[in-house]
């Protein structure tokens, strides 16, 4: 197989590729699309997206699931604004500082239950998302914070490039999109150079292989889900400092999306497989379609379809290619 | 010699039952021992004992002189014991090179891992072993015995001292297995112990220096190779000599139960012709990529054929799915039996029935369990298979006592027609002897035909009333009883080679 072939059986190259042809037919249809102020817009606007999906990446390598990330964020959301609205006055870093630790703490309560348990981390995430979620519902009644401190909003509306756009206002690359890549670049060259990072592909190829050459399944587990939810506990913090406002049901509901851009990243539901540049690729792309439907003024319902059809089709994929693997067919050469 | 190894009076039981019991022997540098024992023996514990993978509930283990307490997997690994597992153990999705230099990575603690430094030692570790691996491909794309190669590949590369092979050759042709033999070798040669697993006690003659034999748990024998022989150690094994049944003549009137007419599929094979008699054993023997398992899949719909006619009783049929298949009297064991059809955490009693609900169901179509239970038990005796009650998981069996289970699973369908895809690989001597009796039975009960596919030449002379010898997609021959003997098979065999 030459190297041409090779790429392009790459799940990173067709994702650019399609990104590619997007890009160019929907620019033919509005002008508005190439712009920096939009393309700007896009990218900050798929910033919270973009950093889930990095942590829900780390956990179907592994060959587990997380669905609770979502609640992970909503309740580390309500607990770090209500804390330095009341108790303390701070800035954006002790707002991160906090989020991260009770991001962290619900995290490892999942990788304890399912380590212990032995059950299947999409039953265990399912069971504590309702479980965080409900406790800051019944807590907080479902009642909004209107009022942010002012830090929050200026940590998003910093910008680095930034231009005096044609209506004179500024336009740049917002700060929240550099933090997403960021940490993209991190935990790329975690999972790919060090040793815990490829421990993670490790369990999720085949938890009694890894068991075998060594890899410690307890502590790696811990780690995967104590980090997803400290990265959903980032994310949280992004995203309320876009919105500026704390609603307490704004983010659950947004798991499958950010599980189908994963999936349509490349990462496999059956675990072992998937890259952090898969992963951002997949983000983009999403972020591109849905910008375009509002651009073109197509109903949005058409981005749920498009969603639910990436992850049927990923599965199908799988599925066929496991089907031909179980089947051992192997090509003869027929004597003529 | 001084020893590498040494075993001190170790025992290990899994909830109340005795997988081994007071077993001890030493192994020296460079020596290649075989272990040889029944299914369920408790072969496979004793060597995940060794490996540090589990723990003994008593005994001493001492390696080069220092005792050890339980060291876990990387603390075997860090002190020269691999495994090559009866699973392989690989990671399918990575690449060879990650394979190989993973345990060695985790084991010397790193923090980083970075494979390019370590690219020449593996490249020069496939080099020794005489491969040609391209070591950037993805492991699941190889064919198994590169596979295999690979694990022994990264037990190299782990400096072991001491490497442990749980039942190699199950799954290789026997050209590989010949490559393996001269690996195995080289590494005796430079100071490396080898443990060698097998059923195929010819292999272990061959091979080994010494040999144990395991029988339900405890250490029967330990014995230099040159002091004892095949039949010896097979009557050590079971605790009894062996009696192999011979098939009954057929009926030469016997009505034609399958008759297969020009099959042909693209790729795949071409021409097929042949017909099977109700109570007879068509041998069916080819290498590996002739198409026979190929077409085996064809007959019963996996992989339907493009054009050419399939009978049963007289009258034609369609066999597109599985589905046609099966309702025409048709059931297949697949070769690779423990990814296929088996559910691993299920009951052996409901991996037994499974695919015969429909025998089970009561008027209102509630399953009878007693009846479940009483089908599982017959299996559990006739094919000796070892555990203690119907009600434990699949899992808790040992490799060739899971095997059994599928064969049971297929056999209770009582089928027209059978194809076996080499149903006795890794079971032991006694339980083949014990299938090919329950067969013969079987046959004489309800005249079932019976397609055996093996790789076993010896199966095959023994068991077959006719052989069909294939080559390159195509019947090359096809042999009547008085003709089907290992030196005609082999002289057919080999004549491909010199043709292609
Ligand atoms: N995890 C487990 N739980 C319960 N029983 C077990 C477990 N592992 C093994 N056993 C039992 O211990 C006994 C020995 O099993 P082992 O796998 O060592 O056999 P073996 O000699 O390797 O057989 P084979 O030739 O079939 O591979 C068997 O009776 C098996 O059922
Ligand atoms: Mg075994």
């Amino acid at each position: 197989m030459n190297i041409f072939m090779k790429l392009f059986k790459k799940r990173e190259t067709l994702l650019a590729f399609f990104i590619a042809v997007s890009v160019v037919v929907i620019a033919s249809f509005s002008d508005n699309f190439l712009s920096y102020d939009n393309i700007t817009n896009i990218l900050k606007s798929f910033t919270v997206t973009g950093i889930f999906s990095i942590g829900v990446l780390l956990v179907i390598i592994s060959g587990g699931m997380d669905v609770s990330f979502t609640a992970i964020a909503q309740v580390t959301q309500y607990i770090v604004v209500y804390v330095l609205l009341n108790f303390l006055t701070g800035n954006i870093y002790i707002a991160f500082v906090l989020a991260i630790a009770s991001g962290i703490v619900m995290g490892l309560l999942n990788g304890i239950l399912i380590y212990h348990y032995k059950m299947p981390a999409i039953i265990i995430t399912i069971a504590t998302q309702n479980m965080f979620y409900g406790i800051m519902y019944v807590i907080t009644r479902g009642k909004l914070l209107y009022e942010v401190p002012s830090f929050f909003w200026e940590f998003a509306d910093a910008k680095i490039f930034a231009v005096i756009n044609q209506n004179g206002a500024f336009t740049g690359l917002s700060v929240v999109t550099v933090l997403w890549f960021v940490m993209a670049l991190i935990f790329a060259i975690i999972l790919r150079y060090t040793i815990l990072g490829r421990s993670v592909y490790l369990i999720g190829c085949s938890q009694t292989a890894a068991e075998r050459v060594g890899v410690n399944i307890r502590n790696t587990i811990l780690f995967i889900y104590g980090v997803a939810g400290a990265i959903a506990a980032v994310g949280s913090i992004v995203h309320v400092s876009i919105v500026q406002t704390v609603i307490p049901n704004s983010i659950v509901g947004q798991e499958m999306q950010v599980i189908a851009a994963v999936v349509l990243g490349g990462a496999s539901i059956s675990g072992g497989k998937g890259s952090v540049l898969g992963t951002v690729l997949g983000v983009l792309l999403f972020a591109i379609l849905s910008n375009s439907l509002t651009l073109l003024r197509i109903s949005s319902y058409w981005y749920n379809v498009f969603i639910g059809s990436i992850i049927i089709g990923s599965v199908t994929i799988n599925a066929l290619r496991e089907i031909r693997q179980r089947k051992h067919i192997v090509r003869v050469n027929v004597a003529e | 010699m001084e020893d590498f190894i040494t075993v001190e009076n170790i025992s290990k039981n899994f909830s109340g039952l005795k997988a081994l019991r007071d077993i001890s022997f030493s192994i020296k540098k460079g020596e290649a021992l075989g272990l040889c024992g029944a299914n369920g023996s408790g072969k496979s514990t004793l060597i995940k004992i060794l490996a540090g993978v589990l723990s003994a509930d008593s005994g001493k283990i001492k390696i080069e002189g220092a005792e050890m307490v339980s060291y876990g997997p990387l603390g075997g690994i860090m002190r020269g014991i691999s495994v090559i597992y009866q699973d392989i153990s690989l990671f399918p999705t990575l690449t060879v090179l990650e394979n190989i230099c993973v345990a060695r990575a985790i084991g010397q603690g790193r923090i980083l891992s970075i494979l390019g430094s370590e690219r020449a030692r593996a490249e020069a570790i496939l080099g020794d072993l005489g491969v040609s691996i391209n070591i950037d491909s993805i492991v699941e794309e190889l064919p198994i015995a590169s596979q295999q190669l690979v694990a022994i590949a990264r037990a190299l590369n782990n400096d072991s001292k001491l490497i442990i092979l749980d039942e190699p050759t199950t799954a290789l042709t026997s050209k590989e297995v010949g490559l393996l033999f001269k690996i195995v070798n080289k590494l005796k040669n430079s100071g490396i112990s080898v443990i060698f697993i097998s059923h195929k006690i010819d292999e272990i003659v061959e091979l080994c220096d010494r040999v144990l034999i395991l029988r339900d748990g405890g250490l029967i024998a330990a014995k230099p190779i040159k002091d004892t022989n095949l039949e010896e150690i097979e009557t050590l094994m079971v605790g009894q000599s062996l009696v192999y049944s011979k098939m009954d003549d057929v009926d030469r009137e016997a009505p034609v139960v399958l008759e297969v007419n020009s099959l042909t599929k693209k790729n795949n094979f071409k021409d097929i012709g042949f017909s099977l008699r109700h109570g007879e054993v068509l041998g069916v023997i080819g290498l590996l990529g002739s198409g026979r398992t190929e077409l085996a899949l064809a007959l019963f719909g996996i992989n339907a054929a493009d054009s050419g006619k399939i009978a049963v009783d007289g009258t034609e049929c369609r066999v597109r799915t599985v589905n046609d298949a099966v309702s025409a009297g048709i059931a297949y064991v697949p070769e690779d039996r423990l990814t296929e059809g088996l559910v691993m955490n299920y009951p052996i009693r409901e991996n037994i029935v499974l695919a015969t609900l429909d025998k089970f169901k009561d008027k209102f179509t509630f399953l009878k369990r007693r009846s479940m239970s009483e089908a599982a038990q017959k299996w559990l005796r006739t094919l000796s298979i070892k555990t203690d009650s119907p009600d434990n998981i699949v899992s808790s069996l040992s490799g060739g006592n899971q095997q059994k289970v599928v064969l049971a699973k297929w056999l209770e369908r009582n089928p027209k027609i059978l194809i076996l895809d080499s149903p006795t690989v890794g079971i032991d001597i006694a339980a083949k002897a014990g299938i090919f009796a329950i067969l013969k039975t079987m046959i004489a009960e309800n005249g079932m035909g019976i397609i055996l596919i093996s790789d076993e030449i010896k199966e095959i002379t023994a068991y077959s009333h006719r052989a069909i010898i294939m080559r390159n997609g195509r019947v090359a021959k096809i042999l009547p009883k008085d003709e089907i003997n290992e030196e005609r098979i082999r002289a057919i065999l080999n004549e491909q080679k010199q043709t292609k």
